[in-house]
């Protein structure tokens, strides 16, 4: 009784202390050289101005969708800010657990004045999602496999005639199927009109059946470098970071084909139903690490584009490398002479009629 | 002596029957050793079978419909899809009331992801329509009350109305609609004597004003109210939910609402079965979409292929092991369980580092000169993959039910079966072979059940001809949230498993397994 009573006792005093040192503020992001940007260029220079704010790391983003549900169903969120791709963002405000937002009353507007939504622009693709980076999903090729005649087209993936090889493409339809539909012959614009029809999908599965047999398909970001820098592949598909850390820090003789690469975006969205003074922290943290500057300053970490306008001309070096970033970002102007930019909304409505065609195809 | 027919009972001391008060002592032992179990009964009940249970209700469950569009279901009640025509106003008018509602909660584009899963498009429909059902021209409505009369402005006015006592028998649709508008005030914390109605209680009133048989009086200037309202510019709501979004005019959005209206369905376990529920009844889904069926047997078959290839390992090493002294057995033991030490991940991942066309065997290979480097073997992304690398990780699982069997074999049957003219052969197969027969089943059952659920390994090393059901059910489960899918499928696997068990119980006998 007396023990019991003692150790309760003491529990509460540290529960108590514990309190008054600091706050905790649950953030969920895909971990690796991702988070370590985020740590630097915002985490850490957040506690610093706020002492009493301890940041914990959780890199859960890739099942963030599912345990949010689990989390909004059992009543009790413990997560505070999600990073999550905007697509999921769009899929967790539809189904109501992300918090809604007014971009302009919660972030900081521009340098020059301009107010949060006019910065970020088109990048707010739902009204639960804070943009943070524009990424593109591109193709890396081995260079000592191509000879002297490097692919400049994304059809090179269809090409196993003149870069014979196996090639890693993401085990999903989106993307695929508009690069298949791209090198069948369909113009640009119309690569979505094509694909809401049934027959544009069996075209597009046609296109892709002709590489069937010489495709490894990944499902995590890290395949692709690894199949390359192992020689597994002559080429493949994967997020433009991850094929920057594996050809300017890891010295690979690999190269970006960056042809008809698809921007897309990742950013916060709050949980829904979290306690008003956890959402007031949150939205305190948001305010800082969204602002013109921090966004820029992820940058030096990693070759994501910053969300906003006005961060684009303050992109300098990498912190340790020194080199300049600008001409390795997705939205550099020599990158992006042809790009695409990922459908949410189509996506959003075919994804899952798409994919059960899709994964209905494979495993045929 | 003289009463012959009732034979002496015997007594206990207590002077009751003694086989009464047997039972009774037996009954307190057993009530008192249940009693004992009780924690463990209410630990597994609450934190296995619960889970389990809640997790396969959703296969049915599909409560969201009608809880998300109780007037619109109700109203489609009269309408068949065969007509092909879409529905009546009146069912508009429902929607609208609902989807104000559904969207002022956010919960219509939940319904709109349910819906998705049956017809594509209904995703985007309910977002779209979502915003702008309460931009609806139903405010010409509101601007004519106002207009005739301003006091309908003021949220007071109405709270009035609302306490008639004819308010309800009167105004029927105004009234539900206004006892909806009441809670979501109330949910919002909002004062309902300062919020504007909105535009869809003045369409309720219009449209109640048009229907009135006997008018009583709820206010005063009433009757000049009601012909007032009867001479007011009608809104078609067909037409403002068509401008929304034209496919509210195709009968197959109407038809897959009201085919999922129930609050039951068979839509996900259908679906599961590669079968859909379409206008015309139950029928299989097009070949382009089918895939369940061949995943489970595919999973079924890999799942037997990895327990014979591991009974074919297993078996030998089990009886190298027990052929040994006890203390050279325990340390090969320690090499048979020294796997388990290490992460799932790390050993799958290892399997790929050998087995991948540029990995350690096909060097060695090419090295060696069996293989040609240009026509290096595949031996991972495909079945090989997932059986060899499955069969290494499950194989402890069999080879431990095994030893512990072998070792019970007294050695002294079989060297009496030789002393009797047995050859070798005859010797095992006919007196050792049949007792260690449990450990092979107990091994098998335990790996084929293990194998049956499995999904990082294929995943990893599966490629697309190597995958199992359970990677079907970890994509609806964590990306395409789509549970009901993946708790039917999670339904059949079970039941598949519970056959299976009850198959081995009926030709092996289940008396028949040891784990040692």
């Amino acid at each position: 009784m007396t023990l019991s009573k003692t150790l309760a006792a003491g529990v509460m005093t540290l529960a108590t202390v514990g309190s008054a040192l600091a706050t905790d503020l649950t953030i969920v992001s895909w971990g690796g050289a991702y988070s370590e940007s985020q740590q630097k260029a915002y985490h850490d220079p957040y506690m610093e101005m706020n002492p009493d704010i301890n940041i914990i790391n959780d890199e859960s983003s890739a099942e963030a969708v599912a345990k949010l549900r689990a989390m909004n169903e059992a009543g009790n969120v413990t997560w505070d800010l999600v990073d999550v791709v905007a697509s999921d963002a769009l899929r967790l405000c539809d189904e109501g657990l992300a918090m809604e937002v007014d971009h302009d009353d919660v972030l900081a507007p521009a340098p020059d004045g301009t107010d949060a939504s006019d910065d970020f622009g088109d990048l707010i693709v739902s009204d639960c999602f804070i943009p943070q980076i524009v990424y593109s999903t591109t193709v890396g090729y081995r260079s000592d496999a191509v000879g002297d005649n490097p692919p400049t087209d994304i059809c090179a993936i269809f090409d196993t005639e003149t870069y014979p090889g196996k090639r890693s493409l993401e085990k999903r339809p989106i993307n695929n199927m508009e690069w298949a539909l791209l090198c069948d012959g369909v113009p640009k614009d119309e690569v979505y009109d094509v694909l809401e029809t049934n027959a544009g999908q069996e075209r597009a599965l046609a296109k892709l059946d002709t590489i069937k047999d010489d495709v490894i398909w990944w499902s995590a970001g890290a395949d692709t470098p690894q199949l390359l820098a192992d020689g597994e592949v002559i080429m493949g598909s994967t997020y433009n970071g991850r094929l920057f850390s594996l050809i300017v820090e890891q010295n690979q003789p690999v190269e970006m084909l960056w042809d008809a690469q698809v921007f897309d975006l990742d950013g916060w969205i709050i949980p829904a139903g979290l306690p008003d003074e956890r959402v007031e922290e949150v939205l305190d943290y948001l305010y800082f690490a969204t602002d013109t500057q921090r966004l820029a300053d992820q940058a030096k970490y990693i070759s994501y584009g910053p969300a906003r306008e006005s961060s684009a001309p303050l992109v300098g070096k990498h912190a340790e490398l020194g080199i300049e970033m600008a001409p390795h970002m997705p939205t550099d102007p020599n990158n992006s002479k042809n790009t695409f930019l990922y459908n949410y909304e189509f996506w959003a409505d075919y994804r899952d009629d798409i994919d059960a065609k899709f994964q209905a195809w494979l495993v045929r | 002596m003289q009463n012959e027919s009732t034979p002496e009972i015997p007594l206990a001391a207590d002077g009751r029957p003694l086989e009464q008060s047997l039972q009774r002592a037996l009954r307190a032992q057993k009530i008192r050793a249940f009693l004992l179990v009780v924690p463990l009964l209410v630990f597994v009940l609450i934190t296995f079978l619960a889970p389990i249970a809640d997790m396969l209700y959703r296969a049915v469950d599909n409560r969201i419909v009608s809880e998300t569009l109780p007037r619109t279901v109700e109203a489609l009640s009269d309408w068949e899809e065969s007509e092909n025509e879409p529905p009546e106003e009146d069912v508009f008018i429902a929607l609208y009331y609902d989807l104000f509602f559904a969207a002022e909660n956010k919960i219509h584009t939940r319904l709109g992801s349910r819906l998705n899963y049956q017809e594509t498009g209904m995703s985007s429909l309910f977002r779209r329509t979502g915003r702008r059902v309460d931009r609806f021209d139903t405010d010409e409505l509101t601007d004519a009350f106002i207009d005739f009369d301003p006091r309908w402005e003021d949220p007071t006015h109405w709270i009035t109305l609302s306490e008639h006592p004819e308010f309800a028998n009167q105004l029927p649709e105004t009234a539900g609609v206004w006892d909806d508008w009441t809670q979501l005030l109330i949910a919002e914390e909002d004062e309902l004597s300062e919020e504007e109605p909105e535009d869809l209680i003045y369409f309720a009133l219009y449209r109640d004003l048009n229907n009135i048989g006997q008018p009583v009086a709820l206010m005063d200037n009433w009757s000049e109210t009601v012909s007032a309202a009867q001479s007011f510019e009608p809104v078609s709501l067909r037409e403002q939910f068509a401008d929304a979004d034209e496919d509210w005019l195709l009968p197959s959005v109407w038809g897959t609402i009201k085919r999922f209206s129930p609050t039951i369905t068979d839509g996900y376990l259908l679906n599961a079965v590669d079968m859909q529920k379409t206008a015309d009844g139950i029928e299989a889904q097009p070949e382009s979409r089918q895939i369940y069926g061949l995943l489970f047997g595919r999973t079924l078959f890999m799942s037997l292929v990895i327990t014979i290839s591991s009974i074919l390992l297993a078996y030998p090493i089990s009886y190298f092991l027990t052929s040994l002294p006890m203390r050279k057995a325990n340390l090969l033991l320690i090499l048979v369980l020294l796997p388990f030490w290490t992460s799932l991940l790390v050993r799958t991942s290892a399997w790929k580092v050998l087995l991948q066309q540029q990995g350690v065997i096909n060097d060695l290979l090419v090295w060696v000169g069996l293989v040609d480097d240009a026509n290096r073997l595949v031996m991972m992304n495909n079945q090989t993959g997932t059986i060899i690398a499955m069969t290494h990780i499950l194989l402890p699982f069999m080879i431990l039910p095994m030893y512990s069997v072998m070792r019970t074999i007294p050695p002294s049957y079989v060297r009496a079966a030789k002393s009797l003219g047995a050859t070798n052969w005859t010797a095992f197969w006919r007196v050792y072979f049949p007792q260690s027969v449990p450990g092979i089943g107990a091994g098998s059952i335990l790996v084929f059940i293990m194998a049956i659920g499995y999904y990082i390994t294929p995943a990893i090393v599966g490629g697309t001809e190597g995958i199992f059901i359970s990677n079907r059910i970890a994509y609806h489960i964590s990306s395409s949230l789509n549970w009901g899918l993946a708790s039917a499928l999670g339904g059949i696997l079970l039941l598949a498993v519970v056959i299976l068990y009850w198959l081995y119980d009926k030709f092996v006998g289940i008396d028949n397994l040891k784990l040692g």
